[in-house]
């Protein structure tokens, strides 16, 4: 065990696959000289070079589509992406080229392509840097959406990613660089989601920069005899509905706790999931604790109001257990 | 001779108005002229044909609509080959033609098939006569009642989807349960205490007539759900009665050759489907027993008994997933062996099969557990409160026996009934063994 | 590896016969696809090359097996010429199994591995980020292979168009960039949508070779195309050439074509390639009458054959409907 920040752990997790192929490379906005926006890269160009530590232009359509076709060449890239807002530029390489080619082409072109990049609000830093879209993403057939929560799965989980023969999209929080955890720097599976804590009342589900809101929820309902049960999704797509069904059939509630927005969000659909499969073994509605349906504000304090809070959470829960 | 056909002139096209043709019959045409113009209602498209020869024939009209694919003109062609192909006795676009259906879109026209309208007979009420949607659904659902108004829908229950499944699967009317949860709704919990109150016996509400049990969807849940349930339960039952009753405990060992002698000779006229058997006489036997007992046949409740003015047995039954319930023989004490022996059968499928009715559930006086037939010699069994006592039956068995001072092998039966000791004494329980002991001795009176 | 294009051998007869039979096929092909569509034998959009295949068949005459090409949905000439065989083409127009895509793709989306050929994409510019990378990985891993990336005058309007001729530039990648410059952008005339409609001056101040081609002249942009793919294949970087040429047809199967004048299309049509190489070979007296029925003859053989297969084969089963979504729909890693 080895104990990283999430920043080193993806930072280590980077480096480990391309000493591991040869194929493998990095290629974003400053992933270079200057270290990554996120620093997450510091160090890489010094050992690998400027061929596999790849900047580029600001032009994210033809950087994200080039990584498409250098996946289609043969080579295992991996494409930093800055920040989900900036994806928005490379969304017609991601949904109309990526995700599609091998339905297309009838089978004959995949895309072995990892994309990556920051996600989710809590640094101030306003409505074009702080959404969470994961959900968008997750909406698409032919993309595998991960979002690591832990130091751990900030490790584990990009060599599996490069060994998938579809594109994958890794979420990474950008409130979660700093954090700290444990790590052996063993693969971890990409399929399955986490329980991350087991209860018996209600359960709740997040992942990636939510998880920690729950768990802090869940410290908060213990405290009030209220035992709950916490899932780590870990995969947007596929969702791993074993999991969260196996759960919520033994606590009979459940919680979920979204970054993103509630309209049409992932938290509906694993909602309607759950009411789909479940309903019958529910015994409260279904709660969604998610972001206010505003662009994310820059002051402190309305910031921390539009995104979701322990208390929050420990509210929806305590609703539902009543 | 080759026919010229309203062509395909884009994704989204079904059929389109011949606007006007380019050439007339006698002309010359070659592979690619431009012979006509067709509307596709988004534009007019210069169409042209896939043949050389000579017009024959217009089959159709300027401003007539022509689906995709209908024939609009004859081209006799130039090759020999070519002019193999038949001529089509009757030309199907001539027809269509001067049967000018209505101006439609091609979604009026879908909706027309779907609903079974022929346009032929729809009122256009568009612009120039079209065909509107309304019109198709109008002409479909003529003088359509207005949707019931009043309040013949019952008031819906508000509970939650396990708090139904868990009523269904106790037998429980939702209407009878009051809700704690959220808004008043009833939750899993609410139904559980309910089902605790009503195996109790506690009449919850006002006796509701007996409602069959709607079959619980198959694909609803796990077998284990219910069962974990209906553990929940009766765990909550049983902790209750050993909470709250002291328990007193008699057992009376009693000799059942005369009932065997009796049923033997009874069965050997019955058809096997109605032979009886012994534990029919016994619950029998209880019942009649508890009229002359009423003291161990009914409810504690605020502190005092109330005696049942029937004696109505809750018969044990065990479940084949696990778990156990008792449902009721109404009037037990009133009924002939056969009838009763027909009754126990009835219940034990019934029960199985998770069909029981409400009442059944809810009104037993006392509780009768024959654990004989799993091989028990005696058992002390555990009162369901709020009742206040409850007889139990270990298996027939051969016993040696001493009778006027001669040891014999007898059938026997060892019966025991734990009594609640707020209600009643040893000497009451022990009076109702002896009855009961002295009403199988003379099995021709049961 | 041969770095010898079949353009640079001496031009010899029996190659200009080839272009003229290449030209012939796609053009005899589209001819027969208009039919097939007005029968309702296919579907959806159809956006036909008739005018235009001098540049499909010049350019691809320069290219080898071990190339890559990425065309648009105004494809069937790019593939043609490519090498994709002409049943698997039509019976993937009809949607059928035996199709180069299965049936997933349609006119819009032909693919095949065996070429090389990385599809029609329908998304106007979408295919340059993706030309962009195959060139990369060809640089990356010193492959000396060309990647040909098709693309229109409607493109040149597009981001992507901008983004990725600096990208291919900035990395000198070994792509061949072909603008089929046909004056439209659907309805559009060019001068109607960009301010600067010297296409070849905007590419060569991206810092690379551009260049202008006649694109009705079969042979022009063979040569052209030749001089790029060596210059490319030299190590030089992207090459740029604008191949100005004309559709006669619709932009998607019928229009009204209200946005232009019929005078104009028979202007082009005086420059029509198949016309201009067969007029070129009989003065030249490299072809005869005879020659030219032999061709016509077994051009249509080989499309009837085509039209056959694809009326007869099978459709995909619907129970594959979801086979294509994921290479690894079981997931990668589940593990136990």
């Amino acid at each position: 065990m080895t104990q990283l920040t999430y920043r080193e752990a993806v930072r280590e997790a980077i480096r480990d696959a391309m000493r591991r192929d040869e194929r493998v490379f990095l290629m974003g906005e400053d992933v270079g000289p200057y270290g990554g926006a996120f620093g997450v890269s510091l160090g890489l160009l010094e050992e690998f070079g400027p061929d596999r530590v790849r900047d580029t232009p600001l032009s994210e359509s033809a950087f994200v589509g080039a990584g498409i076709g250098a996946a289609l060449g043969g080579l295992r890239p991996i494409v930093e992406i800055m920040t989900v807002n900036f994806s928005l530029l490379a969304l017609d390489q991601i949904m109309n080229n990526a995700a599609t080619l091998l339905h297309m082409s009838g089978g004959q072109f995949n895309v072995p392509l990892v994309i990556r990049m920051t996600t989710g609000a809590g640094r101030q830093l306003a409505a074009q840097h702080s959404h969470s879209l994961e959900g968008w993403y997750a909406h698409i057939p032919g993309l595998r959406i991960l979002t690591p929560a832990t130091v751990d799965d900030a490790r584990g989980m990009l060599w599996p990613a490069l060994q998938c023969p579809d594109p994958v999209l890794i979420f990474e929080h950008g409130g979660l660089y700093n954090v700290t955890g444990d790590t052996d720097g063993s693969d971890v599976d990409i399929d399955t989601a986490a329980v991350r804590r087991t209860g018996r009342d209600v359960t709740v589900i997040a992942y990636g920069g939510t998880l920690a809101t729950a768990l802090a929820a869940a410290d908060d309902l213990a405290a009030e005899g209220v035992d709950a049960e916490v899932i780590d999704l870990r995969t947007l797509r596929p969702l791993d509905d074993a999991t969260i069904l196996g759960s919520v059939g033994r606590t009979h509630r459940a919680v979920i706790v979204d970054e993103g927005w509630r309209s049409g969000g992932i938290a509906a659909e694993i909602s309607a999931r759950i009411s789909e499969q479940a309903l019958y073994d529910l015994d409260a509605p279904v709660a969604r604790v998610c972001s206010a349906e505003v662009p994310v504000p820059y002051a402190h304090h309305l910031e921390q109001a539009a995104l979701p809070q322990p208390d929050d959470v420990v509210a929806a829960a305590r609703q539902a257990v009543s | 001779m080759a026919e010229f056909r309203m062509p395909a002139l884009g994704a989204d096209m079904d059929s389109g108005v011949l606007l006007e043709w380019l050439v007339h019959p006698g002309d010359h045409v070659r592979h690619g002229d431009i012979v006509a113009v067709v509307d596709t209602s988004k534009a007019a498209i210069e169409v042209e044909c896939f043949d050389t020869g000579v017009v024959d024939q217009l089959l159709v009209q300027p401003g007539t609509r022509v689906p995709v694919g209908e024939p609009l003109a004859l081209i006799t062609s130039d090759t020999p080959e070519a002019a193999a192909i038949a001529v089509p006795a009757a030309p199907a676009a001539q027809t269509a033609a001067t049967e000018a259906s209505p101006v439609t879109s091609p979604l009026v026209r879908h909706q027309a098939d779907v609903e079974h309208v022929d346009l032929a007979h729809v009122h256009g009420t568009g612009p120039g006569g079209r065909v509107t949607r309304a019109d198709v659904e109008a002409a479909s659902h003529p003088a359509a009642p207005p949707p019931p108004t009043g309040d013949h829908e019952p008031r819906r229950v508000r509970a939650s989807p396990l708090a139904r499944r868990l009523a269904t699967e106790l037998g429980l009317d939702l209407a009878t349960v009051v809700g704690t949860g959220s808004g008043g709704a009833i939750a899993a919990e609410d139904v559980r205490q309910a089902a605790a109150a009503r195996v109790a016996g506690v009449p919850a509400t006002e006796p509701v007539a007996p409602t069959p049990v709607p079959a619980r969807p198959a694909a609803a849940a796990t077998g284990g759900d219910r069962t974990a349930a209906m553990r929940q339960t009766i765990a909550a039952l049983m902790a209750r009665s050993k909470r709250e009753i002291p328990h007193y405990y008699l057992t009376e060992t009693i000799d059942l050759a005369a009932l065997v002698d009796h049923l033997r000779a009874r069965n050997c006229d019955l058809p096997v489907p109605e032979r009886l058997i012994p534990a029919a006489a016994l619950l029998k036997a209880a019942a009649r027993g508890l009229t002359a007992v009423p003291d161990l046949n009914g409810f504690y409740a605020d502190d005092q008994l109330t005696r049942a003015d029937a004696v109505h047995l809750g018969i044990a039954i065990s479940l084949r997933g696990g778990g156990l319930v008792a449902p009721a023989i109404h009037h037990a004490d009133q009924l002939t062996l056969a009838e009763l022996m027909a009754r126990l059968k009835d219940l034990v499928a019934r029960t199985r099969a998770g069909r029981l009715h409400r009442a059944e559930l809810a009104d037993p006086t006392i509780t009768v557990s024959n654990l004989g037939d799993q091989g028990v010699e005696s058992f002390l069994g555990v009162i369901y409160p709020p009742q206040v006592a409850l007889v139990g039956f270990g298996r027939v068995t051969d016993r040696p026996w001493a009778v006027a001072g001669m040891l014999g092998v007898r059938p026997t039966v060892t019966m025991s009934l734990a009594a609640d000791h707020r209600v009643t004494d040893g000497a009451t329980g022990a009076r109702y063994l002896t009855t009961v002991n002295d009403l199988l001795q003379q099995p021709e009176q049961l | 590896m041969t770095t010898t294009a079949p353009a640079q051998a001496a031009p010899d007869t029996a190659y200009r016969i080839g272009l003229l039979r290449q030209m012939l096929r796609i053009r005899r092909f589209e001819e027969r696809c208009v039919e097939l569509y007005s029968a309702t034998k296919i579907r959806g959009f159809m956006h036909l090359y008739i005018g235009e295949e001098a540049v499909a068949v010049g350019v691809m005459s320069a290219l080898t097996p071990v190339d890559a090409v990425v065309s648009t949905y105004r494809e069937h000439g790019h593939a043609l010429a490519r090498g994709l065989s002409m049943p698997s083409v039509m019976a993937e127009m009809y949607g059928k199994a035996t199709g180069c895509s299965h049936g997933r793709g349609g006119s819009m989306h032909l693919f095949d591995a065996g070429t090389r050929f990385y599809g029609g994409s329908a998304i106007v510019a979408g295919g340059l980020p993706l030309a962009v990378g195959l060139a990369l990985a060809d640089r990356m891993t010193a492959r000396p292979v060309v990647t040909a990336c098709f693309f229109g005058d409607g493109a040149v309007a597009e981001g992507e168009f901008h983004e990725c001729l600096n990208l291919a530039a900035l990395w000198r990648l070994p792509i061949l960039l072909c603008c089929e410059n046909n004056l439209y952008a659907m309805g559009t005339r060019l001068d109607r949508a960009q301010a600067a409609t010297n296409l070849s001056e905007r590419a060569a101040s991206y810092a690379m070779t551009a260049r202008v081609v006649d694109g009705m002249d079969v042979l022009a942009v063979a040569d052209a195309a030749s001089d790029a793919v060596a210059q490319i294949r030299a190590g030089h970087g992207p090459y740029f050439l604008e191949l100005r040429t004309y559709r006669y047809r619709a932009h998607s199967m019928y229009d009204p074509d209200r946005y232009r004048d019929k005078a104009e299309i028979e202007q082009w049509q005086q420059r029509d390639p198949i016309d201009a190489l067969t007029t070129h070979l009989t003065d030249a007296g490299e072809l005869d009458e005879a020659t030219v029925a032999r061709l016509e003859s077994e051009l249509a053989d080989e499309l009837d054959a085509a039209v056959e297969a694809a009326d007869r084969a099978p459709v995909e089963q619907v129970d594959d409907l979801t086979r294509f979504v994921y290479r690894d729909p079981a997931g990668y890693g589940t593990t136990g």
